[in-house]
Parts: structure tokens; sequence; C-alpha cells
């Protein structure tokens, strides 16, 4: 597919913004994600008209409202796919989707699962809540074992996804975790998504307000979240903690969290690499509750960045070969088939 | 002394043996041979439900039926005059089908102990005898035996000779119909080019055939039917499903669009997946997708892309996409959506035929949702319909179904292929771009066919959000105003209405413009309705016939045509399904059904005693 360059005009954040009110409850985790990405967009190189934003049902899928740019407010959970369709139609657009725990993980599980491995270049960036907010709280697909909700009055009995092992599994080419409690941090993982070309999947901790307030607290609180959250930086070993006193360090195959005063030195420890499908893996298994002593720390960042051919550049090439192969498609001569017959 | 040869009019064979003995194979062959022969024709492929049934029981056999003659041939036949079986559940099978006084030929060899057993005949039964004290024409010939004999020099494995069996008994039908072999022997040159001595075998069983057929003076008399007066012309054979395909890839040359195609795997209609994806340099693109829903909403966001979005399935698989189908309506996006339905409810017979889909198109989905409802009548006007489905979905901004069934799927018919450029145009205008200073773009704002623009992603200035709740008119903001809903449920229900001025009006088929009684069809049923009501004119009743093409809206004129006639009666292969729709369109008119659910077509002789008995009423 030929990219013309486009001349593109100086874009700020509020070209970006439409002239719809934001609905969301005062205080939602959804307004920090959408001022980032309002943000981001006159940096990414492409033209307004180029961008979409594709979204299923739920308070997130709102999304595409807000944004002064082409936007689907499609069906619950069939985002992935909606914008599938879209890509492979028109590859040189910049597509988005916004879904959210209940949207992609719950009914669009099986279109965000294949979307992965199709590997469509896509950024979905999902947002995390653990509840379902928009029908005013039942448990999701994310929620932990045992959350009481009004659908749940004894606890909920479903073992929550884990969506990084999930993307991992569906052997996605780019998984990244933020948080909507660090906006820098969030905008630089959303430019890496951009930046990669194949499906991007970025998990972002979002907070309801209204039926789940502080459900990643311990993360995303400033105060909490050195001693139990890590920062992967590529390249970097893995340190954490308020004085950086812990270290996480491979024994064979094995992780372990250890001190760095009692014995071992930033030279023992596991050096972050996003292109080490193993290591991407282990650390989607740092999945622990963190009430657990001793448990591993919530990695944040990018766990895996691996570009690979995408699906709509291998079905353009089919289909220029195919013109290359066999010239460009004859209507009549296809019309007639190999063998006629002339009735006088 | 030559055996000698009689003229027919119409003729219908019918092939059957299990599935493994390539009984659609030699029907597909003797079928193009038929055509070249320049007779009418038309065919039915009766498949076994299991790919891979028990060899040699009844579940497992494979038939295929040919009708072809000298006059117009309206169906696959209601019976058949030979009966080919190539074991003792074919016959089991099949004997039903075969007109009194027809003519079986038997392999011997698949009617053994075993084979009687496995079509659950009783120890003592002895089946070809029977036939002969029935006042059947048998031939028997242990056709593996024949065929072994015929290749003994070919230094093939066994296996591999049997497998030339088929080719053996076309062999004999092409000499007992005076047929010429030379499409054939090109046919197997082409599809065993990379094996040539299997390619020779075939060759050789299928002359030996012909030969052993003339030498052994094998019947006592040999047909010819001469070719069909149908209008001149350049012919080629077709079926549904290939002239489905074939439409498609026309309507993307005519319109100009990129064309994009979802679909899931589901009987009857992947054939249309397998040849669209072989079109790529046509420029269609297909999508196999992770279940019916992707498939259909990857084609929604194609279409939002400006591609021309089609998807396929049979009626199961539609349930599943009907959500989709009521967001495309509401973003009024083009979408086609192909229903080759099969018989149901849920997975139902999926390898036979029904037309028990149309109040699922109609009105299967939630809301207000109204579209177009095409149904194609026979194999090639698959080619017309999908390419009016093309054209109205492009042109309105609106979805339009496709219901083809099963046995006009797989059916065949000779067709009188169109050139490019006669076919109709398809006009499509994407919106232009805008500057900043003009007015803001309405994305719901309509022209005088309340038809909105196709504003696509990369056109600057354009830039709109669209989505399932419900739109402003005009604006297409989220609205939740009470008077704006009603205005937006009866532009999009007077939006459908208004694609009854863009479509071609109702035609009387058969009989008189006025009468005593007029059968009303619509989609497969098309053939044996015409056939019917042909006979019965020809023989003095005042009966006429109209088949629906354009079910959502009717054509214009249905209306005033419909009370031109006395009587009116609505056959079809469900339990009342369009009568339903003109009862409540037509609520003055009185309608009768005739209605057979069995998975099959109907009978020409059966739609004779049905509108024999509506006229005597
Ligand atoms: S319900 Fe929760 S997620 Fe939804 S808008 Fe309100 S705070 Fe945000």
């Amino acid at each position: 597919m030929e990219v013309k360059e486009k001349q593109l005009p100086e874009y700020s954040s509020k070209d970006f913004s439409s002239d719809q009110d934001v609905r969301w409850c005062p205080g939602c985790g959804d307004y920090t994600i959408l001022k980032q990405v309002q943000n981001l967009m006159p940096d990414i190189g492409v033209a307004k008209e180029d961008i979409v934003f594709v979204a299923g049902i739920g308070c997130s899928s709102r999304f595409p409202y807000y944004m002064d740019t082409y936007g689907i407010h499609s069906i619950h959970g069939r985002a992935p796919a909606v914008a599938t369709g879209l890509k492979i139609a028109r590859p040189e657009l910049s597509v988005w989707v916004i879904t959210g725990d209940g949207d992609s993980l719950s009914i669009g599980g099986n279109h965000l699962i294949h979307a992965l491995r199709r590997n469509v270049d896509l950024n979905i960036l999902l947002f995390n809540n653990e509840i379902y907010g928009l029908t005013k709280g039942q448990y999701s697909p994310t929620s932990p074992e045992g959350m009481v909700t009004k659908s749940t009055p004894f606890g909920s009995l479903d073992h929550p996804f884990n969506p990084a092992a999930l993307a991992i599994g569906a052997d996605a080419g780019f998984f990244a975790r933020a948080m909507d409690r660090d906006p820098k941090h969030m905008r630089s993982i959303m430019e890496r998504a951009h930046k990669h070309k194949g499906t991007s999947l970025v998990e972002i901790y979002q907070n309801c307000i209204v039926f789940n307030d502080g459900a990643f607290e311990s993360y995303t609180d400033k105060k909490l979240r050195d001693d139990t959250s890590i920062y992967l930086e590529q390249g970097e070993p893995l340190i954490f903690g308020k004085e950086s006193q812990f270290g996480i360090r491979l024994d064979g195959h094995k992780p372990e969290v250890v001190s760095l005063s009692g014995g071992f030195s930033k030279d023992d420890l596991w050096i972050h690499d996003e292109t080490d499908h193993f290591k991407a893996y282990i650390l989607s298994r740092f999945f622990d509750n963190n009430s657990i002593e001793g448990g591993f720390p919530r990695p944040f960042g990018v766990f895996y960045d691996v570009q690979k051919p995408t699906y709509e550049d291998q079905l353009h090439s089919q289909m220029n070969m195919a013109v290359e192969i066999r010239g460009e498609g004859d209507l009549d001569a296809l019309l007639a088939g190999s063998e006629t017959w002339v009735v006088k | 002394m030559d055996t000698k040869i009689f003229e027919k009019d119409d003729v219908t064979i019918r092939f059957a043996g299990d599935s493994g003995d390539g009984m659609q194979l030699t029907g597909s062959q003797f079928t193009n041979t038929t055509a070249l022969a320049g007779n009418d024709l038309s065919t039915l492929p009766d498949f076994p439900a299991e790919i891979r049934a028990p060899a040699g029981t009844v579940a497992g056999v494979s038939g295929f039926q040919i009708h072809f003659g000298s006059k117009q041939i309206y169906t696959p036949g209601d019976a058949c005059d030979v009966l080919v079986v190539m074991n003792a559940a074919a016959l089991k099978a099949n004997l039903k089908t075969l007109k009194a006084g027809g003519i079986i030929i038997a392999n011997v060899d698949g009617f053994g102990k075993r084979d009687l057993s496995l079509a659950k005949y009783g120890p003592e039964d002895d089946p070809l005898k029977d036939i002969q004290t029935s006042g059947y024409t048998l031939i028997q010939l242990d056709v593996t035996k024949l065929t072994r004999a015929s290749l003994k020099e070919s230094g093939l494995p066994p296996k591999d000779v049997d497998r030339c069996k088929n080719m053996f008994v076309l062999g004999i039908i092409y000499w007992l119909f005076s047929r010429d072999m030379d499409s054939t022997v090109s046919f197997i040159e082409k599809k065993f080019a990379k094996k040539p001595e299997i390619a020779a075998a075939n060759i050789k069983a299928l002359k030996d055939g012909y030969t052993y057929g003339n030498a052994t003076q094998l019947f006592s008399e040999r047909y010819a039917v001469q070719p069909a007066k149908i209008e001149p012309g350049t012919y080629r054979n077709i079926t549904g499903n290939e002239a489905t395909v074939l439409g498609v890839a026309a309507a993307t040359k005519k319109s100009g669009l990129n064309t994009f195609f979802g679909s899931y795997p589901i009987t009857p209609a992947s054939d249309i997946l397998h040849g669209l994806s072989k079109l790529k340099h046509y420029g269609i693109k297909t999508f196999q997708a992770e279940d019916e829903i992707s498939a259909i909403t990857s084609a929604i966001g194609a279409s939002f892309g400006g591609n021309l979005a089609l998807t396929s399935s049979s009626g199961a698989g539609i349930a599943l996409k009907t959500e989709a189908i009521s967001l495309a309506v509401i973003l009024e996006l083009p979408l086609v959506i192909i229903n080759v339905q099969r018989a149901g409810p849920s997975t139902g017979m999926p390898t036979k035929t029904e037309q028990s889909d149309l109040l699922q198109a109609m009105y299967g989905r939630a809301g207000e949702a109204p579209l177009v409802v095409l149904a194609p009548q026979s194999p090639s006007d698959c080619f017309d319909m999908i390419y009016e489905a093309c054209r109205i979905t492009v042109e309105h901004m609106i979805p339009v179904f496709f219901l083809s069934d099963g046995y006009i799927a797989n059916g065949a018919e000779p067709w009188r292929f169109p050139t490019t450029e006669s076919l109709r145009s398809i006009t499509k205008t994407f919106a232009k771009p805008r500057e900043a200073t003009e007015e803001p773009f309405l994305p719901y704002l309509r022209d005088d066919k309340l038809v909105r623009p196709w504003a696509i992603p990369g056109t600057p200035g354009l830039e709109h959000r669209v989505g399932g709740l419900e739109k402003q008119d005009k604006t297409g903001n989220i609205s939740y105003d009470p008077d704006n809903h009603h205005h937006m449920t009866m532009v999009r229900e007077g939006k459908k209405n208004v694609v009854a001025e863009n479509i071609p009006l109702q035609q009387i088929d058969e009989g008189e413009e006025s009468g005593k009684l007029l059968v009303v069809g619509w989609g497969s049923t098309f053939g044996s309705i015409k056939a019917a009501v042909r006979e019965l004119a020809s023989e003095g009743h005042s009966v006429s016939n109209t088949h629906l093409r354009y079910l959502n809206p009717f054509p214009k004129n249905f209306g005033s045509m419909l009370e031109r006639f006395d009587k009116i009666l609505v056959p079809e292969i469900n339990n009342g399904q369009l009568i339903k729709v003109l009862r409540d369109q037509f609520p003055n008119i009185n309608f009768d059904g005739y209605n057979r659910v069995r998975g099959v077509p109907f009978t020409v002789s059966e739609l004779k005693d049905a509108i024999s008995q509506k006229l005597n009423d």
C-alpha cells in the first residue's frame, strides 16, 4: 500500500476534543485517559482524518464520541472485530480500540484473543476497572474472587482473568500495563503502542469511583505503589521498593524477590528484555494478591514488544501477488468461465 | 446390428452411490457434456449429511439428479427415467425416485451379502430380483470387475483402479444417450495434470465403458435428446453459489469499490467464501472470521471504511449476526447479508433446502430495524440478485438481505451470461472533503431519497462518530428525545420504502395478466411453480404465476396485480411465511397457502395437484 506523505497542520490537543459533553461520573479514571489520548494525538504524526476510534459498549466505550476524529461506537464486545475489518479495508488508517474488562474479556473475549493472534495493526486500550459500571455494579471477569457486588451478594465465585497472561498466551506482539494515576507514564506507553506495528494491547488500571473505588489503590497510590508495583524499563534490572531496596532475580526459570541489602547486588538481578517471550510470560504471572506477604510486585510498563508481520500487510501482499501472477482480474473472462457453448 | 436410437424430449437421470463413489463428479461431468450438447437442464445434488458416514449405509448415499431436454427445463425433475446405483444402499435410498417402468443400472458388485446387510435389507431379501418383477428395466453390471479388467495393464494399485469405476459407468451412460466424451476427457486431463497415469486410467475406463455399452448391446434402445430451443447467445453452466460469487465480482468491478467479504464456514454457504477467496486479483478481500459475529462486524468496519462489504451464512449463523444487522440498520451503512437457507430450526438438516428464514430476514431483529430483502429464483438468478443487492445497498445506504437456499446454491442450469458492459451501473458517491471554514458536516443529513452521505475516514473535514445509540436527525449526535426517536424510526422505514422506486416492476411469468388464480412464489420454487402453471395454462386453465425477487419492499405495482385475480395461492417450502407478510400488507385480499417442509424442492406434479384443487374450489 502506497502511503502518501501528508503535510500535517500544527495540531493541539484541543483539535482532538469533540463538541460533545463528556458524561462520565465526576472523578472517574476515564477522564485522565481521555486527556492523555487527546494530548498524545498531535504528536503521533498522523492526520486527524486518518485516525479512527472504535469502541464496544460500556462506560469506557463512550470514548469515541469525545474524540474529534472518525469513530464508531459499536456493539458490546465486538470492537476488535469491527476494527479488524476497518483496518483490513483501510490499512493506512490509525485504528484505536477502546474497550473495558467486561467488553473485551467477557462478552467479547473471543474477538480479543483472535485479534491478538492475527496481529492486525490495532492499538487496543483496555480500561480495566474490575467492575461493570454502566450496568451499575455487577462483578466483571477481572473482579477478584470473593468480591461482593450487586450480583454476588455472597461473594464472587469466578476466578479472575489475568489479561497479561491471556495476551502473551495468545501470542500478542505487544503487551503493556499502565494506570490512570500515573498519566505521564500512561502517555508514554500509549505512544509505544502506537509505534508498535501489529496488535498492541495496553491494560490500563482505571478507577471506577462509583462502583469499585480504590480497586487498584495499593498499586496506584503514590504512598503505597513503590512497594507493590514495579516499573519495567528495557535493559534495566527489576528493582522496586521505596528505597529501591528490592530486586527480582531469576533462579533458573524461577523468579524470586531478593533484598539488595541482603547479599544480592544489581548484577544478580533479572534484566528486563521486552523481546524475550519467556520472560514476558513469567512477568505475566506476577499477579499475586498484594495482601500476600512476600508476593511479587505488579509490573507496569512494556512486558513484550516484538514486531511480526501484520495480517493486513500479508493479505494485501497476497492480493498484489495475485495481480502479478494472474494480472488484473478480467471480469468478462470470469463470467464466461472455462466452458461455453453458443445457441443459434 | 446397432441399437436403435429414439428421440426424447426430456430425460431425468439420477446417479447414486456411496460418498466415496464419486457420484457428484460423475453427475457434474454428465451435466457439462449435456450443456455443451445444447440441452436445457437443471440439476440437484443430494449430499449425505455426514462427511464420512459409514461406507455402504443408507446414510452415506450421495446422489446427483439431472433433468435435461430439448424443451425448456425448469426443475431437476420430479422422478427419474434412469437410476444408476452403485450399491444396495443407493438403491434403497433412491428407488422411490424412479418412474414406473424406468431403467435401473446396478453395479452388482455392490449387492453382496455385506452390502445388503449394511443397507439394512433382510437376509432373505433380493432387491434386484424384486425390481425385475416390478416392471422396471434392470441392467446388471459388475462395474468393479469390468473396471479392473479395463485397467489391468495400467500398473496402478487396486485402490486407484477402483476409483475409476464411476468413469466406466459414465462411459456407458454417454453411449446410452449418444454423447460426446471430449469435454470429460479434457476435464480429466486437467484435473490429473500432475498424475498422468491416473488421468490415463480414468480416460481409459470412460472410453471402455462407452465401448462396452456399444459392444454388448447392453440396452435394447438408445436415446438422443436434441438441442433445446432456448434464447440464442453464449451459455455456460452455473450453480447458485458460483453465480453469487460472480455477481459479487461484477458489482466490485462496476461500482469501482474494493470489496470486503467477512464469513465463517457453514453449510451450504461456504462455497461462496471459497469462490471469492480465489478472486484476490479482482480487488476482493476475504476474511474468515473467528465466528459469525466477527464475520459481520468486520464487514461493518470495512463498510465504514468505504468498502463494498458483505457477509454470508445460513439461518443458524444469521441468528448470531442479528445484533450486528441492527447496528448496520441504525448506522445506515451499506452491507449485504447472504443467507443460503437450509432446513431448520437450530442445526436442522444442514444439507437440505428450505425457505424458512424469510420472517427472520424481514423482522428478526431488536427494535424497528427495516431493511431490504431480495431472493434469487434460480441458480443463475443468484448473479442478478446479488448484483442488485450490492447496487441497492450502495445507492441507498441500507443493509440488504439476499436469501438464497441450499437447492439453488448447489443446483445448476445453463446461463446466458452477460458482458461487463451490459450490466446496470452502480452509482456510489463518497462525501467530499470540507474546509474548516465551511458549515460543520452533518452525517445524517439526507438527500431526496432519504439517503445519508457515505463519509469515509481519510476525508478531511468529515470527522464524525456513529454508533448504535439513537441519533439526532441530521447531526447524528446521541439523542434520547422522544419525538426524534419516533421521527427516526419512521425515516428508516420510509427510506427502505423508497427503494421501490429503484427496482423493476413485478411481472406475470406465465399465463394471463388477470384471471381466476394467481400463484405467487418467491425464491427457489420458481422452476416448479412455473412448470406446473405452464402445463395447466396450456391445458386451458385460467391460472397465472408471478414470482417475487424483491420482497421488501415489494415492487410498486404488486398490489394492483394481486387485485386482478379471483384467488391467490402461495406455495412455500415453510409453514407459511410470505403469506403472513402478504396478509399484513394486503389485508383485504384473501391468500391461501400450500406448504410442505420436507427439505426437498416441490415436485411439479404435487404443485399441479395443489393448483388444480384451488382452481376447482
Ligand atoms: S460508573 Fe464508574 S467507570 Fe463508569 S463512568 Fe462512573 S466512575 Fe467511571
